[in-house]
């Protein structure tokens, strides 16, 4: 089955990224496909390479990172959503004139077009929030 | 955009000032009005307070967006569904609500109301017909 993911919630305040990241390790390691995982409300925290979590708890950040690398999973995070909590890319930051970016490798930014395809394309979208 | 046509249904169930779920909702809900899905909404819970009328937010600094679900009918979003329960569990009634209304471009463009008020149950089978359900 192709699964578009959603979540709602930032990291560590909330479990829908902890368990968003439970379900789609266990939907990849069943053979699913994961069409895509938007990041939108302050679930676009999740995309900060600025989190510095103690080294005796999960970094999710990176866990998100790693498995985006190892699987090719598309992490989008939501433009509007980012700029209202200072979520950059170059790009961004160039065009709203921030003097740096915090984006984390394998996540991207952009419309919430995307969401809506996902919506579209995938058989199931599944919503992580509150 | 694209030639799948999807059932989508915007559940809608916090109240919409206190966090930024209700306006962050209603963008996605505008954005995604460009996809030509076929496009409900719903109201639940303190959700029922984002479409109530006479909203003031002079006093917290805080933008009203509430005009903009009167815009919704031109983007043919046109199903509004409020559940009953909620509605009558805050001593709320339809009169409470926006006006909100859409022409039928099936009835010789006649204004009708948008908005539906539905028990649990009525909301509860709307929602086993959906495709993408997208719960705020």
């Amino acid at each position: 089955m192709k699964f578009g993911i959603l979540i709602n919630e930032g990291p560590y305040q909330h479990q829908a990224s902890d368990t968003a990241y439970n379900f789609v390790k266990a939907a990849l390691d069943k053979g699913h496909e994961i069409f895509r995982i938007f990041f939108y409300h302050d679930g676009v925290n999740n995309g900060t390479r600025f989190t510095v979590p103690p080294q005796d708890d999960r970094n999710i950040q990176v866990r998100w990172s790693e498995l985006a690398e190892k699987h090719g999973l598309d992490l989008v995070i939501c433009i509007a959503a980012a700029q209202r909590r200072g979520i950059m890319d170059e790009d961004e930051a160039k065009r709203q004139g921030i003097d740096g970016n915090n984006i984390a490798p394998g996540f991207r930014i952009s419309g919430l077009g995307q969401l809506i395809e996902a919506g579209i394309q995938a058989d199931r979208l599944v919503v992580f929030g509150d | 955009m694209s030639d799948t046509t999807k059932k989508f249904l915007y559940l809608n169930r916090k109240a919409p000032y206190g966090t930024i779920y209700a306006l962050e909702s209603l963008e996605v809900v505008l954005i995604g009005a460009a996809f030509e899905q076929d496009v409900a909404l719903a109201f639940v819970d303190d959700g029922v307070y984002q479409i109530t009328k006479g909203q003031d937010t002079a006093g917290i600094g805080v933008k009203n967006f509430s005009p903009t679900y009167s815009a919704l009918g031109d983007y043919d979003v046109n199903k509004i569904y409020v559940e009953k329960e909620s509605l009558e569990a805050r001593g709320l009634t339809v009169d409470d609500l926006l006006d909100l209304k859409y022409e039928d471009e099936d009835d010789d463009w006649a204004e009708k109301d948008s908005i539906r008020v539905v028990t649990a149950q009525e909301l509860a089978d709307i929602m086993d017909e959906q495709d993408v359900i997208l719960s705020f």
